[in-house]
């Protein structure tokens, strides 16, 4: 069979698939022939032993993350949302304002965290916090950006049969700009989760409200590197989950007419 | 006595015959921000039931002459009339424009029938009566057919059908036509040509048409505006009596090739002038 006949469904679930099986067998073959200790690199089966082991830690603290990453995510939305509908309504309150938002993007947040923790008193509200201000960017500067990428024609159309802008709004503006919002989502959510982990990393809070980012603090300070990687792996997983579930949203949303959701067809 | 009643009869004459023109410029000028003369003064009235189109190189003001018609651009100078009023009377019921532009410009997320219906929807209009019109445009189009399809499943012909069905639907007493057929092939562009003088004969039409195409200005128009370039001015115009319904057969008549020809040396001696 030619390679290029290969089938494409076989293409993008199998061949990633096989390569990260490869992987887990080289890591494995690699830790084992070389007799590495656990506490320096445990191996894959090392890792996934402790998954099973201390699912009941590890889950508790996943949902933890998971709850602060989904608030922040949609505070994210809701807040970029808005700024960029203000923006779009006109230059000068973006020229006034933009300039701010990049501020937002460009100030690391570890360096901002210990400020937000000590300002707020409720200490998932500020980690809340953080992982928006993470997460807030993309959304506004993709939606503001769709917000304006207006087809030209369309808008003279809107205007000739005098179109209200509250019309314009729903009829025009909106659907334009949906592409590009889809888009600012799925960066959005990945970073929404990153901002919850690296707050927690600087807030170290543990105890009964402890999410990943802790287990991983703590499993480092006890040398328990197997616990380390597990937590570690949860993360991922779930960051790859958020996505899948963006690209899900996007196909949904738009997948009957926009074109990065036709690729396949001709 | 009597002089008292030729005026009255010359009154009379010009309100019967000369209705006022469905658009009508008095020394129209554009002159953009940046000093660029778009458009020199112009002086042109359509009546209704006139096809004029206005012929011209790229660059020499006939989009610029024609979004001022719609409304879409104010006239740096001058004055424009649209059924003997201001542009405030362009929205009246039964006093509409309706503009097909160089793209199908349709709606990527919706349906045929959903973008041929919208003037209709952005105007409120009754439920039941837009359903009709929609169905009568896209039949009259012959996209009966593809009323449910969305936009990008259609040829590039059959999105610009749609884009007329889409002006057609308000029953426009002016149809403003912006190079329509330019980015479509030779053969689908003669069909359309075709097409569209049909409707005009048929709906009674009022249609300016913008096109750079000499062959395409003899076929469709009762009148053809020459214009010429740096800066936009009508230098020209050129009445093409010849009868309707014009089929392809008019294409290859001594009367279409004359006409070809005259307006190819207008349009030569003008950019003579201009260079």
């Amino acid at each position: 069979m030619a390679a290029n006949a290969v089938n494409p469904r076989f293409m993008r679930i199998a061949a990633p698939a096989l390569v990260g099986i490869a992987m887990l067998l080289a890591w494995h073959a690699l830790v084992t022939v070389f007799g590495v200790p656990k506490y320096l690199v445990p191996s894959p089966v090392d890792v996934a032993q402790t998954l099973v082991a201390d699912w009941g830690l590890l889950s508790a603290a996943l949902l933890v993350t998971l709850r602060i990453t989904f608030f922040a995510f949609l505070c994210a939305t809701v807040i970029g949302t808005l700024v960029a509908f203000a923006f779009v309504q006109s230059r000068l309150v973006e020229a006034s304002f933009f300039p701010y938002a990049i501020l937002l993007q460009v100030t690391p947040i570890v360096a901002i965290a210990p400020l937000i923790i000590i300002w707020v008193e409720n200490i998932q509200v500020a980690l809340v916090l953080c992982a928006t201000i993470v997460a807030v960017f993309p959304i506004i500067s993709n939606t503001t950006l769709g917000l304006r990428s207006v087809n030209r024609g369309l808008a003279d159309l809107f205007r000739m049969n005098g179109a209200t802008r509250l019309q314009t709004l729903v009829r025009l503006r909106i659907p334009s700009a949906a592409p590009y919002f889809f888009g600012g989502l799925r960066i959005s959510s990945g970073l929404a989760l990153i901002g919850a982990v690296v707050a927690e990393f600087v807030a170290g809070t543990g105890g009964h409200g402890a999410g990943l980012a802790y287990q991983i603090l703590q499993a480092g300070f006890q040398l328990n590197i197997p616990r380390l990687f597990a937590a570690l792996f949860l993360i991922t997983v779930a960051g790859v989950l958020l996505y899948l579930a963006m690209v899900w949203l996007t196909r949904l949303a738009l997948g009957h007419w926009h074109e990065s959701e036709l690729a396949g067809e001709s | 006595m009597n002089i008292v009643k030729d005026g009255a009869s010359i009154g009379a004459t010009s309100l019967a015959a000369g209705r006022a023109p469905a658009v009508e410029l008095v020394g129209v000028a554009k002159t953009y921000p940046n000093g660029t003369r778009a458009v020199d003064p112009v002086d042109l009235a359509i009546g209704a039931g006139e096809f004029v189109t206005v012929l011209g190189p790229s660059g020499c003001g006939k989009s610029t002459l024609l979004r001022m018609i719609a409304g879409l651009a104010p006239p740096s100078v001058g004055r424009i009339r649209w059924w003997g009023e201001g542009f405030d009377a362009v929205g009246q019921p039964g006093r509409r424009l309706a503009m097909v532009f160089q793209e199908a410009t349709l709606m990527p997320w919706s349906r045929v029938d959903r973008n041929v219906r919208l003037p209709l929807d952005l105007a409120r209009a009754d439920r039941a009566a837009a359903d009709r019109a929609v169905t009568e445009a896209l039949a009259l189009v012959g996209l009966g057919q593809f009323a449910h399809h969305y936009p990008r499943e259609l040829s590039g012909g059959m999105q610009m059908r749609a884009s007329i069905a889409r002006a057609l639907v308000t029953r426009p007493d002016l149809l403003l036509m912006d190079e329509p057929f330019g980015a479509l092939d030779e053969i689908t562009r003669n069909r359309l040509d075709g097409e569209i003088s049909d409707l005009w004969r048929r709906r009674s039409l009022t249609v300016a048409f913008v096109t750079h195409s000499i062959y395409e200005a003899v076929f469709l128009s009762t009148r053809v505006v020459v214009m010429s370039t740096r800066p936009g001015r009508i230098v020209r115009e050129v009445a093409i009596d010849e009868p309707f319904p014009r089929t392809d057969a008019f294409r290859v008549t001594q009367s279409f090739a004359a006409h070809c020809r005259t307006l190819s040396e207008v349009l030569a001696a003008a950019s003579g002038e201009g260079a």
